[in-house]
């Protein structure tokens, strides 16, 4: 029975994720057991939280972020090309957008494409370094997106200065960009029940993820592109430039990660701050492993992680150590690489076993 | 141990196995100090037999005795402390070590790392004629002394029966003879040898007792007194066996591909391909001989585009191709059918129709404009699959899935698509059941009648001088000969290959 459940790919990915999300329930459980508390009253009780129209709408929120996030990072594992630099392509995007954005008046509609032309271009130019360093000088993608966070992390230090692009923040003694004006905001969808308002650009997270699908399934870039990751010795045997597909998916998977603060750019604080939110290329990571770096799979990933976010808040109000959350997240990301590895081998193997069946080459 | 009494007994061995041939009711008896081949087809199970016996795999069912004694061989390790060593047919040697640091890591604790390990092994070479210099470096040594090296290290492990995993496969005729010289060596000092091959003179040459397997069993077992190779080939397929030979020439005076004075040489400065110059013309097929590792790789590498010509020209008709990247030159009508096809050939991990477009990203029926054309690729795999016979449930299997053979006929089958002009074929047949062979050449001579012209390289000197209508001899990266395929022996042209009589021979 097991069998024929597991002889189809996406099945298999569906089992995996499932029996990932049990065993990190189970772990999560002994460690919050292990803590003193009770596992399915804190289970309920982040479910209860979660499931309220505020949170449900900051779900959606910051998995729309989580989104392009991992989505960016997704292009670059297809073909085995580890861009640990979407946190700094975003934030430098997310900084230069903004700056761009309140300096600029233009009309509405107008506007909003331009500061997103501005962010998608400044994270594919900032990944192209890495790229054109890879290409020209061998230097290892890994080494050179992180190191070129800290050099975007003191670059935004640098212009997010009174003197330079930044402003004070009215009332605090907070300093951000000149904040964009309305024709430069994209106006939020409602949400029953909640005062919060659903970002829009969800809605571009999510053509973001279709127009993936369609460019890996079906344009002969995405087949290239996939060729290169499953085998690079085959695709450069086959007429692949690998050269060329480096920089192409690097700078994609830039322009991708500059997009993901504009979501709360456009949305929500309208101005890159001091306290505009870091580290979320860095999660994109692990989403895009839990997604399997699929569009589907990683639009799942990024709900989950955000509901565990979001329904976590209600755990310091129990005196539990929201924390916590965090265990269950490293526990799925890591019992779901196992899993998956194990299922598809067990896979394989059905594979081969049914081929060599239907062709009577094996002695049963 | 009287001489007649078995070193090693394997009974009824059982092994499963997804997709591959498994073993089934094996039975051999391998008397001691006697030379025990095992022959059989590739994929007919002598791997994993052997792989059973030096303790890498466990046997579903059966038992193993080893003088008398009934074992369980969890490991190799296992298997050395009873005395059962293994020479694979891959060296597994440190190049930048000597041959003393070779032999001596990983069992230092026998006679250490110095003095005295140097003596043991000087006493062993002397013993057994192996002739190996304890001082010098691997990377040094030839193919033969290296395999001599492999087989000291197994012995100053201790083994009394030692293994040898196809040891003939990577030798030239000459160094088979001193192989076979240390091998009967082994056995004048008591020693047990069991030999894997699928080369039968060789096996009837050196051999005391002769195990047939097919398809995962042991057939039968004769003395190489009794058959001849021909009654041999037959036990070891179940059938006639196919000749490699061509018809009439079909070769025309139209140059298809033109290398002249070619150089490749690596990041380090060392020359792979040396200044070499060749035609291949409509209807022709242009053979390589030479050992592994002369710069057939890197001369194919060259042609495709994958590695950069340092000078020279490559021309296909009037193309120049020097200059163009490997997409260009399959586009302008290469075929290419590579050495390691799980390397360079297939995606293991992707559908059979996906692996169709592979290598044909840019044509029809594979694409429209720049979009997949799933249906046109698929309609495309399917004609593959029935016109080269590509043993498959289905279209959507993944090529993993494949035997050897079939994964071989669905490359060759995609690479004739697409009317190609010159088709390079790297080892097409290595590795495939003999019906597969057969198919593969006749598909080759096919293409050849409607003038295709191709180069063919092969590790096989019968399919080499059979198939081809010009022979070519590589050493060290130049051509050195020129043979004529209609009068030279095997055994001639492994001189050429070695470079004992550089020139023209035939």
């Amino acid at each position: 029975m097991i069998y024929r459940v597991l002889a189809k790919s996406y099945t298999r990915t569906i089992v995996a994720a499932l029996v990932a999300l049990v065993f990190s329930l189970i772990i999560t459980s002994i460690v919050l057991s292990v803590s003193g508390f009770n596992p399915p009253s804190t289970f309920q009780a982040m479910f209860e939280f979660g499931k309220d129209p505020d949170s449900i709408v900051n779900t959606v929120n910051r998995a729309a972020t989580y989104y392009l996030s991992a989505l960016a990072v997704a292009i670059g594992f297809r073909m085995n090309l580890f861009n640990i630099g979407v946190d700094g392509q975003y934030r430098l995007a997310a900084m230069l957008a903004a700056a761009a954005g309140g300096a600029w008046a233009l009309p509405a509609v107008l506007h909003q494409v331009v500061i997103i032309l501005v962010a998608v271009v400044v994270g594919g130019l900032w990944a192209a370094i890495a790229a054109f360093l890879k290409v020209t000088r061998g230097v290892s993608e890994v080494i050179s997106t992180i190191m070129l966070n800290f050099i975007a992390s003191g670059l935004i230090a640098f212009l997010l200065n009174p003197q330079r692009l930044a402003v004070k923040v009215a009332g605090s003694n907070n300093i951000g960009t000149e904040p964009i004006s309305s024709s430069g905001r994209m106006p939020g969808i409602s949400y029953p029940g909640s005062e919060l308002k659903i970002y829009s650009f969800v809605l571009v997270a999510m053509l973001a993820g279709i127009a993936f699908w369609y460019m890996i399934n079906r344009t002969r870039f995405g087949f290239d592109l996939r060729a290169t990751g499953l085998s690079q010795s085959a695709a450069v045997a086959s007429g692949v430039d690998a050269k060329r597909m480096v920089v192409v998916a690097m700078v994609m998977s830039g322009a991708v990660a500059g997009m993901v603060g504009m979501p709360q750019l456009l949305g929500g604080s309208y101005s890159y701050s001091l306290d505009f939110p870091t580290g979320i290329g860095f999660t994109g990571i692990g989403i895009a492993l839990l997604g399997r770096n699929s569009p589907v799979g990683i639009a799942f990933a990024s709900l989950l992680w955000a509901f565990l976010d979001q329904s976590s808040q209600i755990l310091d109000f129990n005196d539990i150590p929201k924390e916590i959350v965090a265990i269950t997240q490293a526990a799925v990301l890591l019992s779901v690489v196992i899993v998956y590895e194990v299922v598809t081998r067990v896979g394989q193997r059905i594979d081969q076993r049914h081929v060599a069946a239907q062709l009577g080459e094996v002695p049963a | 141990m009287s001489p007649t009494e078995p070193a090693v007994e394997l009974h009824g061995i059982t092994k499963r196995f997804p997709g591959v041939v498994a073993n089934h009711d094996i039975d051999i008896e391998v008397v001691a100090g006697t030379v025990h081949a095992i022959v059989g087809e590739n994929g007919a199970g002598k791997s994993t037999l052997m792989k059973i016996l030096y303790g890498m795999q466990r046997p579903d069912e059966g038992t193993i005795k080893v003088a008398g004694n009934e074992v369980s061989l969890h490991s190799p390790a296992d298997a050395i402390a009873r005395g059962i060593g293994m020479v694979h047919q891959h060296f597994m040697l440190a190049d930048n070590l000597s041959v003393l640091e070779n032999v001596v890591l990983g069992a230092e604790k026998l006679y250490g790392i110095g003095g005295k390990a140097r003596r043991r092994i000087e006493e062993i070479s002397r013993q057994y004629g192996l002739g190996v210099e304890p001082d010098r470096l691997v990377e040094q040594l030839g193919v033969g002394a290296r395999q001599r090296v492999e087989i000291l290290k197994v012995l100053y492990r201790g083994a009394k029966i030692l293994i040898l995993d196809e040891p003939t496969a990577v030798l030239v005729p000459q160094e088979v003879e001193e192989l076979f010289g240390n091998l009967r060596e082994l056995k004048r000092e008591g020693l047990t040898v069991i030999f894997i091959s699928h080369k039968l003179d060789e096996v009837l040459s050196v051999a005391d007792t002769i195990t047939v397997i097919r398809r995962g069993t042991t057939v039968g077992t004769v003395e190489p007194g009794e058959v001849t190779a021909r009654q041999l080939a037959e036990l070891m397929v179940g059938s006639e066996l196919p000749v490699p030979e061509l018809r009439e020439s079909t070769v025309t005076d139209v140059p298809v591909l033109s290398m002249s004075d070619v150089t490749v040489r690596d990041a380090g400065g060392r020359t792979l391909v040396d200044d070499v110059s060749l035609t291949i013309h409509e209807g022709e097929i242009l053979g390589i001989a030479g050992v592994e590792g002369n710069g057939q790789a890197e001369l194919v590498e060259a042609i495709m585009g994958m590695l950069p010509v340092e000078s020279g020209v490559i021309r296909l008709g009037e193309t120049d191709l020097t200059k163009l990247g490997t997409r260009r030159r399959r586009e302008a009508g290469i075929g290419f059918i590579p050495e390691d096809r799980h390397r360079h050939g297939l995606l293991l991990d992707s559908p059979l129709w996906e692996n169709r477009i592979l290598g044909h990203q840019t044509r029809p029926p594979n694409v429209k404009g720049v979009l997949i054309d799933r249906q046109g690729a698929r309609r495309d795999t399917e004609r593959i699959v029935r016109d080269y016979d590509v043993r498959t449930p289905g279209i959507d299997v993944n090529a993993a899935s494949l035997s050897g053979g079939n994964q071989q006929k669905l490359i060759v089958g995609r690479e004739m698509s697409d009317d190609p002009k010159l088709l390079i074929a790297a080892h097409p047949t290595r590795g495939v059941d003999v019906g597969a062979q057969s198919a593969i050449w006749d598909h080759l001579r096919h293409a050849r009648a409607e003038g295709l012209a191709v180069l063919l390289i092969s590790a096989d000197l019968d399919e080499l001088i059979g198939m081809s209508d010009t022979l070519r001899v590589i050493l060290r990266g130049r051509l050195v000969g020129e043979a004529d395929p209609a009068t030279i022996t095997p055994d001639q042209l492994g001189s050429l290959m070695t470079g004992a009589g550089e020139g023209s021979a035939a």
